[in-house]
């Protein structure tokens, strides 16, 4: 099985963050991964995105353009990936920066009001976590375990004292998808 | 072994110092910068000279100097980059100094932009500067052969005295897969031929390029020839991912190779009969297996991101012995896998074959 995911939003979100995670968390998990981040000019202040594959077999194309699920933090970035993900795919997006709802059939569709509950953990930063845990309580595509082990290798070890943080932000976004 | 994730760029950087390379000369150019970034914090950790210098054109005279001292020494550079390069890896190709150039290319020509491209396909494989010259050059398609094939061109560059080059693009430099990272190279062996001072030999060794006098310059031709020969029946590398049963085989390197493997990947499942032959090696290029493929009546599509580069070499392969189509995309543009896989789709039902 194969999953393809575009993570989107404004720089400084931790959206590219997240995305690394999953790939991490795939490679803990013993599959193919791939992760690669949008790239140009764009790239200075604006909308980033990164394309993440994760494989039972070995990854072709690292560049996604029709995605199993979109992670989307801010609006342009659902506006610009809403379409384009396969029939039957997720859609999970930040409901607290995000006043539409994506005008789209044929697949499950999440708000994730990611700010607004990471501000209750007391750091507004942890929402791209809030939305990941919500996206992986849909699909599945990585246990949280993985997570944890994840962070461990993508965070520098001086950040290491907000993984339990991360933790809990990821757990409020799993619980939001069971519901 | 542990699989740790690494962009290409600093996969790559890794993977020559591992190889023993302890001196790296660049300049600063987009999308390659990742690699003398990486440089410039782990040379001095293990020994090794980082030096940004003032040009391209000094950078790859200095990867001369070092290599004809014997050193394991690189430069890496994007496409206009590489162009300045190209006087100095001339002389080193006739001075026969191995080093490695890496070209992590971008769109051309001109100034051109940031966007992958495989435009600079010909300018890699059929010299690229003045004179009767070859590089070996590697066309990494994963994380792991950034790795792997950098360790390569060192080996390769040393065996042949010869300059190697690793062409690489922004999506193989920017990428992150999981690598496995070799142990690091004990110390090298001292080379006989290297001008590191006379040591009390009466003759000094000399590197140079010069053939002025008499027959020198057609006796020193005459010497590359046979080595490019010799490089041309040994060191072939291709993956020839399911030719043997296939109608159809898509010819594709580095990134594009990634696109194709996919859209492979969806033809099969319809039961198509499509295979995959990746030049691992540009050049030597692995005419032989296409010349074999054709004669078993295989059909060719070349896949990649020039107007048509490696096209040629697939034709010249070929030799009239079956037919070649083409699809490519301009500088900028990366096929999309739905894009790749209608092509197939209409080229199979062209030839009443779906």
């Amino acid at each position: 099985m194969t999953h393809e995911i575009i993570c989107a939003g404004f720089g400084g979100q931790g959206v590219m963050l997240i995305g690394q995670i999953i790939a991490y968390g795939g490679m803990i998990e013993g599959k193919s991964v791939s992760w690669f981040p949008s790239y140009g000019p764009e790239m200075r202040g604006g909308t980033a995105n990164c394309s993440v594959v994760v494989s039972e077999k070995q990854v072709g194309s690292p560049i996604v353009s029709e995605p199993d699920g979109i992670i989307a933090m801010n609006r342009p970035s659902l506006e610009k990936f809403t379409m384009a993900v396969k029939p039957g795919g997720t859609i999970v997006y930040n409901s607290s920066l995000i006043e539409i709802t994506p005008d789209r059939s044929g697949v499950k569709i999440l708000p994730v009001p990611a700010n607004d509950i990471a501000a209750e953990l007391g750091n507004d930063k942890v929402a791209n976590m809030v939305a990941l845990g919500a996206y992986l309580g849909l699909t599945k595509v990585i246990s949280p375990t993985s997570v944890e082990a994840a962070l461990k290798k993508v965070l520098p070890s001086r950040r290491h004292k907000l993984i339990p943080l991360n933790i809990q932000a990821l757990q409020k976004g799993l619980e939001l998808a069971k519901n | 072994m542990e699989r740790v994730m690494m962009k290409g760029n600093e996969a790559l950087a890794e993977g020559a110092i591992r190889a023993g390379c302890r001196f790296f000369f660049g300049y600063p150019i987009t999308p390659q910068n990742e690699v003398p970034e990486y440089m410039a914090r782990r040379m001095p950790e293990v020994n090794g000279v980082f030096l940004q210098a003032e040009s391209e054109v000094s950078a790859i005279n200095m990867v001369y100097g070092a290599g004809g001292a014997g050193a394991r020494a690189m430069t890496s550079s994007s496409s206009p980059g590489i162009s300045l390069k190209q006087e100095g890896i001339s002389y080193i190709a006739g001075a026969e100094v191995p080093c490695v150039i890496v070209n992590v290319s971008r769109g051309g020509p001109g100034l051109g932009g940031l966007t992958p491209s495989q435009s600079d396909y010909f300018q890699a494989t059929k010299g690229g500067g003045h004179g009767d010259y070859h590089l070996i050059v590697f066309a990494p398609g994963t994380g792991q052969e950034m790795v792997d094939l950098i360790g390569l061109a060192f080996d390769k560059a040393e065996e042949y005295r010869n300059p190697t080059m690793i062409l690489s693009d922004a999506i193989m430099g920017q990428m992150m897969e999981p690598v496995v990272l070799p142990e690091m190279r004990p110390e090298l062996k001292e080379k006989s031929w290297a001008t590191t001072g006379k040591k009390g030999r009466v003759k000094p060794n000399v590197i140079n390029s010069l053939g002025i006098l008499d027959k020198d310059l057609e006796l020193m031709n005459i010497k590359l020839q046979e080595k490019y020969a010799r490089i041309e029946a040994n060191e072939v590398r291709y993956e020839a991912d399911g030719t043997d049963d296939a109608d159809l085989i898509v010819v594709a390197y580095g990134t594009t190779s990634r696109v194709v493997r996919s859209a492979l990947s969806m033809l099969r499942e319809e039961g198509k009969k499509v295979g995959l032959l990746r030049p691992i090696t540009l050049w030597p290029f692995p005419k032989k297996i296409l010349g074999d493929l054709a004669a078993k009546n295989k059909r060719f599509l070349v896949v990649e991101m020039s107007s048509g580069q490696l096209v040629e070499d697939v034709i010249l392969a070929v030799n009239d012995r079956s037919k070649v189509d083409f699809y490519g995309k301009l500088n900028g543009t990366i096929p999309t896998v739905r894009e790749v896989y209608e092509e197939i789709t209409s080229l199979l039902q062209k030839e009443g074959r779906a």
